[in-house]
């Protein structure tokens, strides 16, 4: 089998101002939705208690709802999870209120009517969270996300050249602010294991990145009389089947955990399927453009780079 | 000639050999045991009660299947949970006959139920987290502003029996917010005072003021002569890294109580302490022994004030006169205490419920320690006649368990407090009093609390998830690169052995999200070989031949292969570094499998080529799937 049956190389770089105004747009669109809707921050976040409740006949949910405002809960959010015999209860934090018993009261206010007695609750998982281990992970998260780039963009400036360190991470930040878009758009609840999810998909999605500029880079020093768009089309060209492979087979692995992962890896698998769709977008059609727009060329890939190919291999010894 | 040197096959072929022996436990599951551990400093875990466990297993007709000891616990596996259950039971008669005063602790546990052989060479299965097995997770904060308003407050007893000793008069020593207050009437005694003070401190007479507990600051302001002691900063720092010490102490000794099996106690940060209580359910019950800050305050009581009803009546509608607070005794009668704290219980070294000889009600025996025992020798001695209170502090609240009249002297530093408890209550303020004061009251800011169903529930999505997600990978690979692909999910295979092999070795913790960083991981180091096979078949196009095919597109693949697994992991350590709980658990499986996945990608799939093509001198073709060629149509 070859899917791939390319006789030229496929002019991407004549296109490159209208992928790079498409892909203004989404990014535009998903700051909008990012400040308009905001994200729905899972209680890790924000603070509170978040309990899973197993019943043996499918609950009415307004009367558990109901019964727990009655009870003194203010707000508390009643939901199904997975089943419609699993019930997923949200309470947030209160001020005055003794905030890690939450769960023991929920329980007693769930336990104690008419209609438990037949259909018993059974707790299956409490998460309780002060609010400022809240705070504390929304901004250690950040500081995460920042290491990340800056991390990224020295080795790649060291690597290539700061022109790949700089359209890469551009091209992939643009990729996380369009997941943390989607994720405002339909509000999909944003936990921990989501944004792990969005910085394995940076490391991820700039590794796409670095395959092309190698073969950029390679193109540049072997081939002689390439206009710089024709290298980058050359470069885009002759990995794309590596790209749409690689892209499928971990694709493969989160469709499989989409499907069989249940509740809790749900989003975090959405997450990354998001984050691998658009990864091969903005590497290929965003990052290599704005390459070109940022001027790279043949003499910065002059004579003395070729010692670095041994370079590459203590490099690799370090690492 | 693609062929590899010895020391690379070897390397290869040892690498998958102990992977597979480290990956080994994981396959025997686990069975049912008892453990069995001392709760007490002084009893130490002897081979002798290895015998007297077997003997008390086989007077009980239980068949176990092995005792094994180690240095503080003794484990015994079983055949099935209704044999754990009596076997606990049976221990749990014989070696604590007196329930009341239990001297080891016997949980359930369960045991791995792989061969002793390889128990031997610390192949363990993965350490499973909590939201696998089931359990309780708790985040606790240590209020170090609570420290030093304790120490301080000890500080302030300290000094005020130390100028008695030394006869300086003062008018009043008491702790004004995070400062220890002493007045004087002259200027003269202020002067002695501070010099008495200063003999105690060794670094300040040597002239190293810095270095001081004690930071001294006089002021004589028309006729009000002070000094005002304040805690030097590295003081501050050492009373709230030994605060948390000493909670983690604590929080030992009653989780001890509760005969939990592989309890996790941990320090996170400067002030937070972790808890992990494998197994437990009754969250209540944990939460209750853990979340206690009991301690016991003595003082006394203003007999006076607390005889004139028109006082009391004042004090009960919140208006005590200064320098006294008011309680309400079991039983419902007030009463004013005074602030002054005469006795903590940090200078208990025992406390145990029992009984009073002669109203036979519920009491907690005491036993002070000899500091503790002469204050209170003192104090009885000067008080004869008068009421003191025990308080049982609880959360910042206290509450007077009893409030009886000093007789006479007591010396020997034995005491006991009874009143109006049952004994049950008698039981849990001795064990909160033996568990040990907390040096500083802690509050739980996070909780996770998952049923064993979810657990194994959990288990089974993620691994499910993984198999499927590996076979239609696998599928694709072979159909697509034939020959090519198997050893590429050869290598992915191997991956996955080398990456379990190495979390079973490393007993790191796996998680749900470390379930999905495997999968994701596989998902991701398949990369590195469609690279390879890529890059073969491109050369292939080129009009290499085979083997020169195989080695240019392995050598040039691997620059690539290094870049982009550099990122990713740039990525992962970012995430180890910031990340807690779930996200940790995530971010150790996939940095661990980008390592692994960088050498069986790699070397491993290397080995396995050369094995195949390496001595064949006239190759053909590649089994690699179909290349082709632009300008020449095969069919």
């Amino acid at each position: 089998m070859e899917f791939f049956r390319i006789r030229k190389d496929i002019p991407f770089m004549r296109h490159a101002l209208v992928f790079n105004v498409i892909s203004l747009i989404t990014f535009v669109l998903a700051v909008v939705f990012l400040a308009t809707k905001g994200l729905h921050f899972s209680v890790e976040f924000t603070g509170g208690t978040l309990m899973e409740v197993g019943y043996s006949q499918p609950p009415d949910l307004e009367k558990l709802r109901s019964k727990l405002v009655a009870d003194g809960f203010s707000d508390p959010q009643v939901q199904n999870f997975g089943s419609s015999r699993d019930v997923l209860i949200r309470v947030p934090i209160a001020k005055d209120t003794e905030s890690a018993k939450v769960g023991e009261r929920v329980m007693a206010s769930l336990t104690g009517t008419a209609e438990a007695a037949a259909n018993p609750p059974q707790l299956k998982r409490v998460e309780f969270v002060g609010p400022q281990v809240g705070k504390e992970l929304a901004s250690d998260g950040a500081l995460a996300l920042l290491l990340v780039v800056i991390g990224i963009v020295i080795y790649l400036a060291i690597r290539f050249e700061w022109r790949f360190a700089v359209s890469a991470i551009i091209a992939n930040l643009h990729d996380v602010v369009i997941i943390l878009g989607f994720f405002a758009f339909f509000q999909w609840e944003f936990s921990l294991p989501v944004l792990a999810a969005v910085l394995a998909v940076l490391g991820y999605s700039v590794n796409e990145s670095v395959v092309v500029f190698d073969r950029v880079r390679e193109t540049f020093k072997k081939t002689r009389g390439m206009t710089t768009p024709e290298v980058l089309n050359h470069a885009i060209t002759s990995t794309i089947s590596r790209t749409i492979i690689t892209h499928g087979s971990t694709q493969m692995m989160v469709t499989s955990m989409l499907i069989f992962g249940g509740a809790a890896l749900h989003y975090f698998a959405l997450a990354l399927t998001i984050g691998i769709l658009f990864g091969i977008y903005s590497s290929v059609l965003v990052a290599s453009p704005l390459v070109m727009w940022l001027g790279v060329s043949r003499e910065q890939f002059a004579a003395p780079k070729k010692e670095k190919a041994e370079g590459v291999a203590e490099d690799g010894a370090c690492v | 000639m693609n062929r590899y040197p010895l020391w690379k096959n070897v390397t290869v072929i040892v690498a998958v050999v102990l992977g597979l022996l480290y990956t080994l436990p994981n396959f025997f599951g686990e069975v049912p045991a008892v453990q069995v551990s001392s709760v007490k400093a002084t009893i130490k875990i002897e081979p002798k009660l290895l015998s007297r466990i077997e003997d008390v297993l086989k007077a009980a007709a239980i068949p176990n299947n092995g005792l094994f000891a180690d240095t503080n616990s003794i484990r015994v596996r079983l055949a099935d949970t209704d044999a754990q259950l009596k076997a606990k039971d049976a221990i749990e008669k014989a070696l604590n006959p007196d329930p009341s005063d239990a001297s080891y602790s016997v949980a359930l546990n369960l045991l791995s139920a792989s061969p002793q052989w390889l128990s031997g060479m610390h192949a363990l299965p993965m350490y499973l987290g909590l939201d696998l097995r089931g359990g309780v997770h708790f985040l606790l904060q240590v209020d170090m502003k609570g420290a030093l308003t304790k120490r301080l407050d000890a500080t302030a007893a300290d000094l005020r029996s130390l100028l008695r000793d030394k006869t300086v008069r003062h008018a009043g020593i008491g702790r004004d917010g995070q400062a220890v207050v002493i007045k004087f009437r002259d200027a003269e005694t202020q002067a002695k005072a501070r010099d008495v003070i200063l003999d105690t401190q060794p670094a300040a007479m040597a002239g190293k003021a810095t270095q001081a507990d004690l930071v001294i600051a006089e002021s004589a302001e028309g006729g009000d002569f002070r000094l005002t002691l304040t805690l030097s900063e590295a003081a501050q720092k050492r009373v709230q890294e030994m605060a948390v010490k000493q909670n983690i102490g604590t929080l030992h000794n009653r989780i001890n109580e509760l005969g939990v099996a592989e309890p996790v106690i941990q320090q996170q940060g400067a002030d937070r302490i972790v808890v992990q209580l494998p197994g437990v359910q009754d969250t209540a019950k944990a939460k209750d022994i853990l979340g206690r800050t009991a301690t016991l305050e003595l003082r006394m009581v203003d007999d006076e004030a607390s005889a004139n009803p028109a006082v009391m009546e004042l004090a009960a509608k919140g208006q005590p006169p200064v320098g006294t607070e008011y309680y309400v005794e079991r039983g419902g009668r007030g009463l004013l205490v005074r602030k002054q704290v005469m006795l903590t219980g940090e200078r208990l070294t025992d406390a145990q419920p029992g009984f009073d000889n002669q109203s036979h009600e519920p009491a907690v025996h005491l036993t002070l320690d000899s500091a503790g025992a002469r204050v209170f020798k003192d104090l009885t001695r000067e008080n004869v006649g008068k009421r003191m209170a025990i308080l049982l502090v609880e959360k910042g609240k206290g509450e007077v368990v009893t409030a009886p009249v000093i007789r006479s002297e007591i010396g020997g530093g034995r005491v006991q407090i009874s009143g109006r408890m049952s004994t049950v209550e008698a039981n849990d303020v001795a064990l909160l009093l033996r568990a040990g004061s907390l040096a500083a009251p802690m509050e739980i800011i996070e909780e996770r609390t998952i049923g064993p169903s979810l657990g194994a529930d959990n288990i089974k999505k993620g691994f499910d998830s993984t198999l499927w997600g590996f076979t239609a990978i696998a599928t694709f690979m072979v159909a697509y690169y034939l020959l090519f692909g198997l050893v590429s999910v050869l290598a992915l295979s191997a991956n996955l052995l080398f990456l379990i092999a190495l979390l079973s070795l490393l007993q790191a913790t796996l998680t749900l999200p470390g379930i999905a960083a495997i999968a994701l991981t596989l998902g991701m180091a398949i990369d590195a070989n469609v690279l390879i096979n890529e890059r073969v078949r491109e050369e292939l196009r080129n009009g290499s031949t085979p083997q020169a095919a195989i080695t240019a597109g392995y050598e040039r693949a691997w620059g690539t292969i290094l870049d982009s697994n550099v990122t990713t992991l740039i990525a992962g350590i970012a995430l180890l570094i910031f990340g807690s709980g779930p996200v940790r658990g995530f971010a150790v499986v996939h940095c661990l499998g980008i390592l692994t996945s960088i050498f069986s990608s790699v070397v491993v799939s290397r080995a396995l080529v050369n094995l195949i093509y390496g001595r064949r001198r006239k190759l053909a073709a590649l089994s690699i799937g179909q290349v082709w060629k632009p300008g020449v149509e095969t069919k």
